[in-house]
């Protein structure tokens, strides 16, 4: 196949970007959507051009690292799947195709298709960890946890933090991504004892960090790699409101 | 100059015993001295994120680095199947005693006693770390824990979650570690690459880095410096690791006095998919656990035509359930392994390039139906149709061997120091505990128990005799040396302005080293590898491009120092399997087999660990031996039949 590309190139956070156009020629079917990206950049590399800078490590869907906008829709066109893991399959030839970086005031942009999405972490170090230090853990099987409720906390736990829902969100609301890992140690008896200093901490932290407010579209749940619920965002609505009730100043 | 060569410092007493011992006579450090004191941890998986959590709840100062964007996107991330730990929930005849000797048995005899033990006997408190951390393990509906099998045991000891247990432990690890950088314990170092290591009066003090967004090179001091950087296997190009898995922290550290112990001692995992193409990146892994209801098979005839639901019964060959009828399907990898290539070898191999055997489900299916298959396997199907576009629900699946897992690495004592004193190597990055071959879900163990339960007491030891010691003066004139080379390496790899890419020496590399230090090794093979090893350096000296410039975000240069390792850690794979004349787990040399194929060991000559001491010469290694003696177990020939 013949594919087209009009890629997003920036040389850092300060510098204007544009679209620059490829052409990348003898593109397999079965080529992964990165694989195509290496071969244009090995064929820069040896012209002495500098490569398009992306993100990617694990390539197999589960690290979270890769993620760009392809034709405006945050990993691509296949439901439920990373940049890594789509293929050229999914194209036909003669096809042009844009791709973009995430772009959202939280994500500063590094080079081209990298954006540093540390805000995300910050997020996680306030408040979404369960507080036990290493040796205090009692016997597993002391605290029995129903078969629905472990699998429950583990359809949210399974966010991979590539930040597709807050680049997919018209108000690049990261609600998805917070109120996934509140759900995920609300609904464990290990993680209830701190949901509300948790809820408040993790919420107050989104909001200084620059995301917008979640206004329910529900977007971030079709863009979502892992397939988490928008049920999630509720929950923390709801946790939410509880601790400023419930939590004394 | 170094500490005496290999003294493994293996306490006193009974195998039984001796962590114990250990723990009890280890000397501790005051917890208002340990805020004087600072940690280096390099690297974020499991075993590094584990590490530099339990230290800064401790109470140390500690920096944790790692060259990915956040620490959550470690490579062990990428487990699929599970956990191993002797908890015996299943009632099933499990012992910590048992669960050793499966290890020990797995790797073949080739790693120390006293270790492996230490391994079960801390695999239990790491189950009730990880759900007191809130991972969502698999649960029975009445609410306890849930286990499935292995391959290489009889037992059920694996825990797991879903297909992504990697991803689930390491969740619980980094928060655990975000939650010391709100303490304030922890500083956090994202996208820096340590690229070397500084010793001052033949101590680990520091490193020096690169910061990977700014191209600034910058130094950092400390008391001690632990490497927790992972495995190297993305050296044969495809692997199942992830792109930016390297060899270069503990090459570097090895460069500068580290001994590299039994470097060619890969694992060649049987269940990934098999290449599709030349353009391919990476081979992606089916977790292990598949095989506890996928049944393997070839066409007996090679030039067999049929689609795969076809062939009847009588005309396929189930090979693994033929050759070994009490482990079945289960049997260890290495052997699964070797297995498959035995047929692919023969012409047998299925798929468009004839390089896979199938793994089928059908009987699976048919026995408990979709729905349950689906609970168990549901991610590695998904995964498995949006990389082939098939429906592994409908046909069988292909799977091909790939490499996986370096039970090679960083040589280290009981206390996992390395032979630099104050230099630590936890996890994967270490050699220690899986012999010649690891088994499954015991490389997630291994490093959550070097990180949780093993370094808070060994790394304290070691700082009991640092306390009066000042904080590393980066000014000093070691840093100075590290920086200048660090940064004329970088000046030499932009200048070369040659025509072939990291990557291109890479792939060749990788192939090289695939077909002649992969699966099965021989001694003419390896002489040419080393022959061709060394050519590809020299062209690599002389040939490369790297465009940019250092200062700037340039993942080529990043690749380059890379490959530049690579090339050299290849070489010492490569002399390392050609001094052990004999097979011995995943090192199947093809001068050594028995009548019937199988590994033929030489417990008389070399029951013993290779320690490899640098000399300057890549090619002229010096080597220690680590003799392994077995006061507890005796060895015997490892049958799975």
């Amino acid at each position: 196949m013949k594919i087209y590309l009009k890629i997003w190139r920036q040389k850092d956070n300060l510098s204007k970007g544009s679209f620059k156009d490829y052409t990348v020629e003898d593109v397999n079917k079965d080529m992964s959507f990165l694989e195509m990206l290496d071969t244009l950049n090995l064929k820069l590399v040896k012209q002495g051009e500098r490569p398009v800078e992306f993100d990617h490590d694990c390539r197999e869907g589960i690290c979270g690292q890769c993620g760009v906008m392809i034709n405006g829709i945050a990993h691509g066109p296949l439901k439920n799947t990373t940049t890594c893991q789509l293929h050229m399959r999914s194209f036909k030839d003669g096809d042009t195709i844009y791709i973009e970086p995430f772009k959202a005031e939280a994500f500063p942009i590094v080079r081209d298709l990298k954006v540093d999405r540390s805000s995300l972490d910050r997020i996680i170090t306030s408040g979404g960890f369960v507080s036990v230090d290493t040796g205090q853990a009692p016997e597993a099987n002391s605290i029995p946890i129903t078969y629905e409720e472990a699998e429950a906390a583990f359809d949210a736990a399974a966010c991979i933090g590539c930040g597709a829902c807050v680049a997919s969100c018209k108000n690049s609301s990261a609600a998805l991504f917070t109120g996934a890992k509140i759900t995920h140690l609300e609904l464990l008896p290990q993680g209830q004892k701190e949901t509300h200093k948790r809820v408040a901490e993790m919420v107050e932290q989104m909001e200084k960090e620059g995301f917008g407010h979640c206004s329910n579209t529900e977007a971030c749940q079709v863009e979502c790699p892992e397939n988490i619920s928008v049920l999630n965002i509720a929950r923390m609505n709801f946790e939410y409101n509880k601790s400023k009730l419930l939590v004394k100043k | 100059m170094q500490k005496p060569f290999l003294d493994t410092k293996i306490p006193e007493g009974p195998l039984e015993k001796k962590w114990s011992n250990y723990k009890q006579h280890a000397k501790l450090v005051n917890p208002n001295n340990r805020k004087k004191l600072e940690i280096i941890v390099v690297g974020t998986g499991l075993s590094g994120a584990s590490a530099a959590a339990s230290l800064a709840e401790m109470g140390y100062q500690v920096k944790s680095f790692c060259f990915q964007d956040t620490p959550r996107r470690a490579h062990s991330v990428a487990a699929q199947g599970g956990v191993n730990a002797a908890k015996n929930y299943k009632n099933d005849g499990d012992s910590v005693y048992r669960m050793f000797y499966d290890t020990l048995k797995g790797g073949d005899f080739r790693s120390r006693e006293a270790n492996t033990y230490r391994l079960a006997e801390c695999s239990a408190s790491l189950i009730d770390q990880a759900i007191a951390q809130g991972v969502p393990f698999a649960r029975e509906y009445g609410g306890y824990l849930r286990n499935r099998s292995f391959g290489g045991v009889q037992v059920s000891r694996t825990f797991y979650a879903r297909g992504q247990t990697g991803q689930q432990l390491l969740l619980g690890a980094y928060q655990g570690l975000m939650r010391q950088v709100k303490a304030e314990k922890v500083k956090l170092y994202t996208r820096h690459e340590m690229l070397d290591l500084v010793l001052i009066d033949n101590k680990a003090k520091g490193i020096i880095a690169r910061n990977l967004d700014t191209g600034e090179i910058e130094r950092h001091g400390a008391h001690a410096v632990v490497l927790a950087t992972g495995g190297f296997g993305k050296i044969y190009y495809l692997s199942t690791l992830a792109m930016g898995c390297n060899a270069s922290a503990i090459w570097r550290a090895h460069k500068k006095g580290a001994f590299m112990a039994n470097p060619s001692w890969t694992q060649i995992h049987p269940t990934s998919l098999p290449q599709s193409g030349p353009y391919q990146s990476k081979l992606t892994l089916m977790s292990e656990s598949l095989r506890n209801d996928g049944r393997i098979w070839v066409p007996k005839d090679q030039n067999e035509k049929r689609k795969p639901n076809d062939i009847p019964e009588e005309d396929r060959d189930y090979y693994l359930e033929r050759k070994y009828p009490s482990f079945g399907n289960l049997a260890p990898r290495d052997i699964a392994s070797r297995a498959a290539k035995e047929q692919i070898d023969a012409g047998k191999g299925v798929g468009a390039l004839k390089n896979a055997v199938y793994l089928d489900f059908s009987r699976a299916l048919k026995e408990y139906g979709k729905n349950i298959i689906k609970e168990r396997y549901g991610n590695l199907f998904d995964m498995y149709r949006k990389i082939t576009g098939i429906n592994a629900y409908d046909e069988p699946m292909k799977i091909s061997p790939a490499a996986h897992f370096s039970m090679g690495g960083l040589w280290v004592d009981y206390e996992l120091m390395t032979s630099i004193n104050g230099l630590f190597a936890i996890g994967e990055a270490n050699f220690s505990d899986h012999g010649a071959n690891r088994l499954g879900a015991n490389s997630l163990l291994q490093a959550c128990v070097d990180g949780y339960f093993i370094l808070p007491y060994t790394l304290s030891n070691y700082l009991a005799t640092e306390i009066k010691v000042p904080k590393t003066d980066i000014q000093h004139k070691e840093f100075d040396i590290a920086e200048a080379n660090c940064s004329k390496l970088l000046e030499d790899f932009l200048t070369t302005k040659g025509t072939k890419t990291a990557e291109e020496f890479h792939k060749e590399l990788g192939k090289e080293l695939y077909d002649k230090c992969g699966l099965s090794r021989s001694k003419e093979g390896l002489e040419k590898a080393i022959e061709n090893i060394q050519k590809l350096r020299k062209e690599f000296k002389s040939n490369l491009i790297v465009p940019g410039d250092a200062a700037e975000v340039n993942s080529e240069l990043e690749k380059a120092g890379r490959v530049a390792d690579y090339l050299e850690v290849a070489e010492l794979m490569c002399i390392d399997a050609l001094q052990r004349d004999e097979s011995c787990g995943a090192h199947f040399r093809q001068e050594y087999q028995t009548e019937d194929g199988e590994a033929k060991r030489d417990d008389e000559n070399f029951s013993y660990s290779a320690a490899w001491e640098w000399t300057t010469n890549p090619s002229k290694p010096n080597l220690n031996k680590e003799p392994l003696i077995f006061e507890f177990v005796k060895p015997t020939v490892r049958s799975y039949k």
